[in-house]
């Protein structure tokens, strides 16, 4: 690796849909996020990590979802996610899926923000039998808003922060942060897409090709 | 000669044109008596000394405005020195000859008197009812608007597209009065190839405004100013913006705020979300004392700049006509007067006027003027 990878950290977005205090999703995206940076620190590359909670979110992104009024938090809340070069997103599961409001952070966030950005996955439940919303929930709609999804993603149930240190979730967190450590090495930094700059050079194109 | 002529900035009002229940007395009106009360407010709005009338298109219930110049025209019958505008002109299900007709016809009708304003619409599915695709919505503006400018321009038309059947020596009937095309603004909420095109043609650019944080706007507006340079059309404090806002006053800002909240709270563009409170705060929304209306919209030229129209959304949310009557004499007796003598200070003798058709008329008359290829000698 040259001397700019390794002075440059990598930004770390952090979105937790938990909902009280103190939450086992954010306690799993916790755990995640150091996980990461011990992976990344060993490849060589130091990171930063800033957390978007949406719960203090919520009242925006439901205004934004029936009027298109964008906060400043929420705005910054998205500023976070476009300007990192990998998210980790967490949520409990609510009825066979992600919570509601983490799916409506997602429909509002503006389109492309997640466009080739890598992410790595994590739900909590009350119970393992839930932990399937990851692969039938989270990892579509990701895929969907063209997202490069990290491979493994980790469950934690109730029961799993009840175990020692080592225990099966101590390994998960583990083994999906070297993935997804591998995969945010291997991707580099990532350049944020000026969609403005974008539709204007689309724009100017079709001006080049229709002046009246 | 129109009052307006010498503005520097042109006051205005822009109706949805939707009929919606009054939710403090349960009643709707009926589509007859939303267009006859659209014609009285555009009445008072020249009675009241505002200088702009300009209607929405819409071709879904609960509007009525699907033929803005039927309702100009009419309006344009019973007023004397009134601007009659659109927001917005659908430049995308609109044909572009059937526009440039309209249009010409307006201005011959109205003496001058029309201008509009395009839009692309986002109302999916009008695009399909007029035969048209979403999808292709900014190449349609593009494209369209090239043959409407050229319809406008040239005497004998030919013309291949991608997206409407071809033209072979159209002319269009009636001519532009004095040969001089209406001016066009471009319209936007949150599209920056809408700035671009603005700025491309050296046209006004009007930010919606309302429903938007001053930040989002700024952006808009600022990207418009420097692609208006960047094209060669003046400097960026020479290009021709205009903004929306809504207003809603009483003489005792706590009297305004209570009886405009259960319109707020129900109407089905604001209700249900954020409070009045965090959308006054948040978007150019005034509700309350003149003086604060006043405050407010002078502020904005705190992130626009100098500018040239302010239109104002006053008949929406379901108030009976009578508030609307009555805004319209605070608005004409007590806001815009000041307006115009506090925008007028400090604006520097560079910053253009808001263009009329005489004031264009003119320009091309010195020889120069924006439009310096569209003279039509046998038009006169």
């Amino acid at each position: 690796m040259d001397e700019t990878d390794s002075v440059k950290a990598v930004r770390l977005t952090v979105i937790t849909g938990g909902l009280r205090e103190p939450s086992s999703t954010r306690l799993l995206a916790d755990r995640l996020v150091t996980a990461v940076t011990a992976e990344l620190e060993r490849l060589g590359d130091h990171a930063e990590s800033t957390i978007v909670e949406l719960r203090p979110l919520g009242h925006p992104i439901m205004d934004a979802m029936l009027t298109g009024l964008t906060r400043d938090e929420l705005e910054s809340a998205f500023a976070s996610v476009a300007d990192a070069d990998g998210v980790i997103a967490v949520t409990p599961a609510f009825n066979a899926s992600f919570s509601g409001l983490f799916k409506s952070f997602f429909d509002v966030l503006p389109e492309d923000t997640l466009s080739d950005m890598p992410v790595l996955i994590g739900a909590t439940g009350g119970t393992e039998r839930h932990s399937l919303v990851l692969e039938h929930a989270l990892r579509p709609m990701l895929t969907y808003l063209h997202a490069i999804v990290s491979p493994r993603a980790v469950y934690a149930a109730t029961s799993d922060f009840g175990l020692a240190s080592g225990s099966a979730l101590a390994e998960r967190i583990v083994a999906a942060a070297a993935d997804f450590s591998r995969l945010l090495h291997g991707c580099g930094p990532r350049p944020r897409r000026d969609v403005v700059d974008e539709d204007l050079a689309s724009m100017q194109a079709l001006l080049g090709g229709n002046d009246g | 000669m129109n009052s307006a002529e010498e503005l520097g900035m042109q006051f205005g009002i822009f109706t949805v044109g939707d009929v919606t229940a009054d939710p403090t007395a349960g009643t709707t009106p009926s589509e007859a008596e939303r267009i006859q009360a659209t014609l009285a407010i555009a009445r008072k709005a020249e009675d009241v000394g505002l200088d702009v009338f300009a209607t929405g298109e819409h071709h879904n219930p609960p509007f009525v405005p699907s033929s803005p110049t039927t309702l100009l025209g009419c309006i344009a019958g019973q007023t004397e020195r009134l601007l009659l505008s659109t927001a917005t002109t659908l430049i995308t299900t609109n044909d572009p000859v059937k526009i440039a007709e309209d249009f010409s016809v307006l201005q011959h009708v109205s003496g001058g008197r029309a201008d509009l304003m395009l839009g692309r619409g986002n109302t999916g599915p009008v695009y399909p009812w007029f035969g048209q695709d979403i999808r292709q919505a900014i190449p349609l503006t593009v494209e369209h608007y090239g043959l409407l400018r050229r319809l406008w321009r040239e005497d004998v038309v030919d013309w291949e597209g991608e997206l409407r059947s071809s033209l072979q020596g159209f002319t269009l009937a009636p001519r532009p009065l004095d040969g001089v095309p209406p001016f066009v603004w471009h319209a936007a909420i949150r599209t920056p190839e809408v700035a671009e095109l603005a700025a491309h043609y050296g046209d006004g650019f009007f930010a919606n405004h309302i429903f938007w944080p001053a930040s989002h706007t700024q952006s808009m507006v600022e990207l418009y100013r420097r692609r208006f340079a960047h094209y060669g059309h003046g400097s960026p404090e020479q290009a021709i913006v205009g903004l929306g806002g809504q207003v809603f006053m009483r003489h005792n800002s706590q009297d305004a705020v209570k009886e405009f909240r259960p319109y707020f709270d129900n109407a089905p563009v604001y209700g249900h979300g954020p409070s009045l409170e965090d959308f006054t705060a948040l978007t150019p929304l005034t509700v309350g004392s003149p003086a604060q209306v006043i405050e407010k919209t002078l502020g904005f030229r705190e992130y626009a700049g100098d500018y040239q129209r302010q239109l104002f959304l006053v008949d929406h949310a379901g108030l009976p006509l009578k508030t609307v009557l009555e805004q319209l004499d605070i608005l004409g007796e007590e806001v815009v007067p000041v307006l115009r003598k506090e925008f007028a200070v400090g604006r520097p003798a560079d910053v253009p006027p808001a263009p009329t058709h005489r004031s264009l008329l003119r320009a091309r008359g010195d020889g120069g003027g924006p439009h310096p290829d569209d003279d039509h000698p046998e038009a006169r």
